[in-house]
């Protein structure tokens, strides 16, 4: 087991299943084909992303160094959540960008979703972390992998 | 983040509860990126990007409507991302038809929720709102409450205004509000590049290819772009303005690109040239061989790479004035040296509402007529969200529509001789 230290950017504690994106997360391409046929498990729908492509998105610890792509892309982890389809966490390598922040902040504030969120893990995390990991994520942004 | 008074009353909820939720999301969000205050938008108007009445977006939808039952409205007018269905120019069969009716079933009702929350008009809708015919043209240095990546990485570079990449419904709460979060884009720092690009290509390199290329490369940091302007000039006419526009898109949907300086073109790069690229900045070289090696890395997903493109769209983001009459005139020639009078794929070219009708006036629109080509202020990327569509091989010149969609991408001039010859 490793543990690695980030930032909280939304608080909470959660325990769930590695699903890793080590590019960047294109969220709309991603989430769009599980939002349209109203898929729970979210299989993710971005042909350009190799690492996940139709790999289940929902109550995964998804891992990954930013989001990238659509302005629409806070809306998207916002409907999603709202839907009971969003990821347990997320895990960002990087510092968040403003896309998924808004994501999960309006998942946070505005749905009954619980969606902890840390960022600032760095990229040791994200070269070590592997699909199928478990993840253990602390308040105090404390991310256990195993 | 520090509040004034007014604003910490708010948070405290003495607008009531909902106007503290939009308060405590805008600053739970700038303290996310450190932002030390909230500071006014001064842009005379909006830009929302959501405009589909979707219905796997219905929380959105609700909370609109939510919103409105509490009295709260935009305090600027805004314009929003185009509208996701025109049934009468986008070709459509009776069963794609039927999916778009039970896909934006809410449409209707959420058109008249943007018309109430201050949508500045019914043809308001287009991504490319800061067109002259459109009338959304923030000024240098004024501080911007948009979202919609490809408008507001235009309106960063090409127009030296200043917005974050704020997601749907951040925008519409810094509407709501009056008030941005500082930090990031809006800020002198934030807007210094710690990327150089040189472009170095024996001709004018397709814009949508590298947009690609940058936005792959850099994801969401700025770049500073030196050679290019010996391609494309060193004044923002219409030409470069529509250059501009496309390769923004595709820096934007490519990767995360809210900001670009094109040394000696665009305005802060004019007014503060390489002072703007940060100490120990990273080198990317384009030259020739690495926008193909971009372009051939692009996946095909059609169920049979070599059907036979049964739809073509040009226009996303969508096209100006002057792009309009460009195509339509490149479209003529492309038949008439195939000896063809209409296109051989069905073809829409999709434009602002008030661009297609000042192209109507002009003598290229009987030109585009007579190819057989269709006009339309559809959002491509809308239609393709049809599932029936997406099963269609559809082709078209736009890299976000490719990013985003099964369409495949083409240049330019490939697309002309898919329209003159019917094959690829």
């Amino acid at each position: 087991m490793r543990e690695f230290k980030g930032r909280v950017v939304v608080p909470g504690t959660a325990t769930a299943e590695a699903l890793v994106s080590k590019q960047g997360f294109n969220t709309l391409a991603s989430f769009k084909k599980a939002l349209l046929a109203k898929k729970l498990d979210a299989p993710c729908s971005d042909q350009n992303n190799e690492d996940i492509y139709q790999k289940n998105m929902a109550k995964k610890a998804l891992c990954l160094p930013q989001t990238i792509g659509s302005t629409t892309g806070g809306i998207v982890i916002y409907c999603a959540s709202k839907m009971g389809a969003s990821p347990a966490c997320l895990l960002f390598s990087e510092s968040i960008d403003s896309l998924a922040a808004a994501g999960a902040i309006l998942s946070d504030i505005w749905t009954d979703a619980e969606m902890p969120t840390v960022d600032r893990l760095g990229q040791d995390f994200l070269d070590y972390v592997k699909d199928g990991m478990t993840i253990n994520i602390k308040e105090d942004g404390l991310v256990e992998v195993e | 983040m520090l509040l004034s008074k007014e604003q910490q009353a708010i948070l405290d909820g003495s607008q009531g509860e909902t106007m503290a939720k939009i308060m405590k999301t805008i600053v739970m969000y700038g303290d996310t990126f450190g932002a030390d205050r909230l500071i006014p938008i001064t842009s005379e108007q909006g830009h929302l990007v959501t405009s589909f009445g979707i219905n796997v977006m219905t929380p959105y939808v609700d909370m609109f409507e939510a919103l409105l039952a509490d009295g709260i409205v935009s305090k600027q007018q805004f314009t929003v991302d185009p509208s996701p269905v025109d049934m009468d120019n986008v070709p459509a069969s009776f069963l794609q038809r039927i999916v778009f009716k039970v896909l934006y079933k809410n449409q209707e009702k959420y058109d008249d929720q943007l018309m109430r929350m201050g949508l500045k008009g019914k043809d308001m809708y287009t991504c490319t709102c800061y067109m002259d015919e459109v009338g959304n043209i923030p000024n240098k240095g004024e501080i911007l409450s948009w979202a919609e990546s490809s408008a507001v990485v235009y309106a960063n570079s090409v127009l030296g205004a200043r917005c974050n990449r704020n997601s749907g419904i951040i925008e519409m709460f810094g509407s709501i509000l009056g008030l941005v979060p500082n930090f990031g884009l809006l800020t002198d720092d934030g807007r210094k590049a710690p990327w150089i690009i040189e472009v170095k290509t024996s001709k004018v390199p397709e814009a949508q290819v590298l947009g690609s290329a940058i936005g792959l490369k850099v994801m969401e940091d700025v770049p500073y772009i030196k050679g290019l302007d010996k391609f494309i000039g060193n004044e923002l006419t219409d030409d470069a303005k529509a250059y501009l526009k496309d390769m923004g898109a595709a820096t934007a949907s490519n990767g995360a690109v809210g900001l670009y300086h094109v040394d000696g073109l665009t305005p802060d790069a004019v007014e503060l040239g390489e002072d703007l690229i940060l100490k120990d900045a990273k080198v990317y070289t384009i030259d020739d061989a690495e926008l193909l090696r971009v372009q051939e890395s692009y996946p095909c997903i059609w169920k049979d790479p070599d059907a036979k493109p049964k739809l073509a769209f040009i226009g996303c983001p969508h096209l100006s004035l002057k792009q309009l009459k460009d195509w339509s005139i490149a479209i003529d020639k492309t038949l008439k040296e195939n000896g063809r009078k209409k296109v051989a794929v069905p073809t829409v070219l999709t434009a602002a509402m008030p661009v297609i009708e000042a192209f109507k006036k002009t003598e290229e629109y009987k030109v585009l007529l007579d190819t057989g080509a269709t006009l339309s202020y559809i959002c491509p990327l809308m239609y393709m969200s049809n599932p029936l569509c997406a099963k269609m091989p559809v082709v078209t010149t736009s890299n976000k529509l490719r990013t985003y969609t099964t369409a495949k991408y083409y240049r330019d001039s490939q697309m002309l001789d898919i329209l003159g010859k019917g094959t690829i």
